[in-house]
């Protein structure tokens, strides 16, 4: 899978989980839970439908590595 | 029709879940409802047989409005035509589905009271026209005639006036949420005289508690430190009960459920406080797990109707935007709001020992009719005990 395949794979997820955003407004570098107010529940969601679909577990202690779309695509490309 | 938040007038009946002749257990939804805070599921109250729908869907109804007419089983079926006896006797065989407050049947015996008033036909299509509300006319000789609907119509002036704000916030919900909000909030202040706690509390033993526990769990069965701050707080609320409840009728009423209301922003504005039912029977996994599947059915606006009326205490979290301290604003009746900050690396002295740990600004805000200091200062102290030993929070 290419880093442009899992962008979307995690900007499918995040409008599945909060479907009142709509794809433009998720910017690359933008933390994605304070720029598109993901409280704490809709991110471990979304983590966890990513989990599901990449099969990638994301550890807590790692959270800083995934705060962006950008962070969070190289993140599972490392690890695929 | 049940009142689903203080400041409610009406609601559009949108589908029955149910048909005349079904059973129905106490709790069961029945019907859902459009509102301003979106489509709310109707509990009925009262284990029953459905005798009788009394509303078509698509209706608009007003709080207080019969919507069916449930009958114990074993009872006869309820003759169509209102009787003719007092007013109280058809109460007592068929319930009727509506909410736990009072407000409502007083609304209900009216209406039950103006089918048995005879009313002329002319007088009654004049009425319509008019917009003059026929519940409020005395009759004459036990009959309501059309000179006394056109006397009372100089006086209804602002019955139409009525029907066009309702309209104005049936199409457009949002409004409708920020002037219930409004409302609620501009009350609280007018009536609420507030004191305001704040203590700053050491969240490392618990987040480390937290850490280890979730290693060993899968992803989708991870806690978040909400749900353990959550959990931390009806605990304190089951040793110091007196900020759990209402101020109703100038008394102070303790709850002995623990109903709290969780404030969830929804991104596009506005604020759904639903009730977290019955969180004292609530182990850490289930607080987690309700609170997750709560936050799921607000924001896709599928809650029931308990849920928005039931609240017993606010809980405020507005750590996820980085905000310190919340200085919440009570939701009336209820006697308190609970706020939680966001969890940030400070400075932390014990004995003469300067050190960095994880710290969380919890704040109280509460009605200083119903409570003093002492009692508030009592729940932050207790809710830090429970977060410096995370291991009573299972």
């Amino acid at each position: 899978m290419t880093k442009d395949e899992i962008k979307n794979v995690i900007i499918k997820q995040i409008l599945e989980i909060a479907p009142d955003i709509t794809a433009d407004e998720i910017a690359a570098d933008a933390n994605i839970q304070r720029s598109l107010e993901i409280d704490s529940f809709d991110f471990l969601k979304i983590l966890t439908a990513l989990n599901e679909e990449l099969e990638v577990e994301v550890p807590e202690s790692d959270y800083s590595e995934v705060a962006t779309l950008e962070k969070m695509a190289d993140y599972f490309l490392k690890r695929l | 029709m049940p009142s689903l938040g203080a400041d409610m007038e009406s609601a559009i009946l949108m589908e029955w879940l149910v048909k005349e002749g079904d059973s129905v257990k106490k709790n069961q939804v029945v019907a859902e409802v459009e509102t301003s805070k979106g489509v709310i599921e109707i509990e009925v109250f009262e284990d029953g047989i459905v005798d009788k729908l009394l509303v078509e869907p698509e209706t608009e109804c007003k709080v207080g409005m019969p919507l069916a007419l449930i009958r114990s089983e074993g009872e006869n079926v309820v003759k169509e035509e209102p009787k003719t006896e007092s007013i109280s006797e058809p109460r007592e065989e068929t319930s009727k589905v509506e909410s736990a407050e009072k407000e409502p049947i007083v609304h209900e015996q009216k209406i039950v009271q103006e089918e048995r008033v005879k009313i002329s036909p002319a007088a009654r299509k004049r009425a319509e026209e008019l917009g003059v509300d026929l519940n409020k006319l005395t009759p004459k000789d036990g009959v309501i005639q059309l000179n006394q609907v056109e006397d009372a119509s100089s006086s209804a002036v602002k019955a139409p006036l009525h029907v066009e704000k309702k309209e104005e916030v049936k199409s457009s919900p949002k409004d409708g949420m920020r002037q219930a909000i409004a409302a609620a909030m501009s009350r609280s202040n007018a009536e609420i005289p507030h004191y305001y706690l704040s203590t700053s509390i050491n969240m490392t033993p618990s987040l480390a508690y937290l850490e280890e526990l979730n290693k060993q769990r899968s992803i989708k069965d991870r806690i978040l430190p909400v749900a353990m701050l959550i959990r931390a707080v009806v605990l304190s609320l089951v040793e110091v009960p007196e900020l759990n409840g209402f101020w109703q009728e100038n008394e102070h009423q303790i709850s002995k459920e623990i109903h709290p209301g969780i404030a969830i922003a929804l991104r596009k504005g506005g604020l759904i406080t639903p009730a977290l039912l019955d969180a004292q029977d609530m182990s850490l996994n289930d607080t987690m797990n309700s609170i997750s599947d709560l936050i799921t059915r607000t924001r896709s606006g599928k809650l029931r109707g308990s849920e928005m009326t039931k609240q017993t205490i606010t809980i405020t979290n507005l750590g996820d935007l980085g905000v310190e301290s919340v200085y919440g604003v009570i939701y009336p009746p209820q006697l308190a709001v609970v706020g939680l900050g966001a969890i940030m690396d400070k400075p932390w002295a014990e004995g003469d020992a300067l050190s960095v740990r994880k710290v969380l600004q919890a704040t109280l805000a509460g009605d200083h009719r119903a409570t003093d200091g002492r009692t508030g200062a009592l729940f932050l102290d207790r809710l830090n005990k429970f977060l410096q030993n995370p291991e009573g929070l299972l």
